[in-house]
């Protein structure tokens, strides 16, 4: 049998190393949560729309899982009654998982400042990319999410996100 | 509009009639809180005010009247188009009004959101408990002498964020 012992052509071999290679995959997979509360929604449908099309950074699918998504959109206003369902449910999400605060409110409260309202999601959850704007437009979204695929890429694997967390 | 509701309700409810008001269509009476059931169910059942549609349940507050709690109440006519306003007042040491839940059924939400917001009771509500809050909230929030800045939160939280709620004190 014949064997080719001529040598690849330079270019057509990338070396890397597992962690980042299996980060690249990741952070063009992203299954997502939307925790959807309040007007935000609106300009996240945008987002996902055909328009603007978050599907071409591979944040396409929507899991109505908690159990199978990546990444959770909270979108909108939090009131402080619906603090333990949002933590209930970024808890039941497997790792790796990254939260997204959609809109100032998500962020920090935004002008509700009152007695109902989460003033801020980071009180409860980590979050990992905070979306300013009122709502945001939808180049802000996407502006965050490869702000996130960075980021993804930059922790490498999970094992690695895991030891720097332990660190 | 003519003020038939209110001369009615003065014609017909002596006892509990205190002031009454008209403005612009907007007709008012101030009743005693005690009185109210009786009040409101003269408005439902009398054929010639025929008030079977329940508008709305809400409370004012007014801190600087003895008598802080105002329990407002619109009704409205379906089949004689008018429409009349009950006001009755209740003082912060004994907050209670009769509930008009045997009369109106919708009012049942509304009078559970007031004593939520409000602390204000309904006597006679099938089932008085907080409806937008959770049940170990502290307080009434929409009185006026809450404090504006006070946070409440049914969960700890994250045991690394900077902002921790600093410990809440009464007001003196």
């Amino acid at each position: 049998m014949a064997v080719d012992k001529k040598p690849p052509e330079e270019g057509s071999i990338l070396v890397t190393s597992i962690e980042s290679a299996i980060a690249w995959a990741r952070k063009f997979s992203l299954f997502q949560y939307p925790f959807v509360t309040a007007c935000c929604a609106m300009e996240f449908m945008s987002a996902m729309g055909p328009m603007y099309d978050m599907a071409r950074f591979g944040a396409e699918a929507p899991r109505w899982s908690p159990r199978q998504a990546d990444i959770i959109w909270v979108v909108g206003t939090v009131t402080n009654r619906q603090a333990p369902i949002l933590r209930r449910i970024y808890n039941q999400m497997g790792e790796p998982k990254w939260v997204m605060a959609f809109g100032t409110c998500a962020s920090t409260g935004g002008f509700y400042d009152n007695y109902a309202t989460l003033q801020g999601i980071d009180k409860i959850i980590p979050v990992d990319v905070y979306i300013p704007g009122c709502p945001p437009r939808p180049e802000q979204v996407l502006d965050a999410l490869m702000l996130l695929q960075d980021r993804i890429q930059a922790e490498g694997s999970s094992r690695m996100r895991a030891l720097k967390e332990m660190a | 509009m003519s003020k038939k509701a209110i001369r009615a309700v003065k014609k017909a409810c002596k006892d509990a009639f205190i002031d009454s008001h008209a403005e612009h269509g907007d007709h008012t009476v101030i009743v005693k809180p005690e009185k109210l059931l009786e009040v409101v169910r003269f408005l439902h059942d009398d054929p010639d005010m025929d008030m079977k549609h329940f508008c709305d349940l809400t409370v004012v507050d007014w801190p600087e009247r003895e008598e802080r709690f105002e329990v407002v109440i619109h009704l409205h006519s379906l089949t004689r188009h008018h429409r009349i306003r009950v006001k009755a007042s209740v003082a912060e040491s004994d907050p209670v009004v009769p509930s008009i839940t045997p009369l109106y059924k919708g009012a049942n939400w509304f009078e559970r959101e007031a004593f939520d917001m409000y602390g204000v009771k309904f006597e006679g509500h099938p089932d008085l408990r907080r409806i937008l809050l959770w049940e170990e909230f502290e307080g009434h929030p929409l009185r006026k002498d809450y404090p504006k800045k006070r946070r409440q939160c049914p969960i700890p939280f994250r045991e690394d964020h900077p902002d921790q709620p600093p410990p809440f004190r009464e007001r003196p």
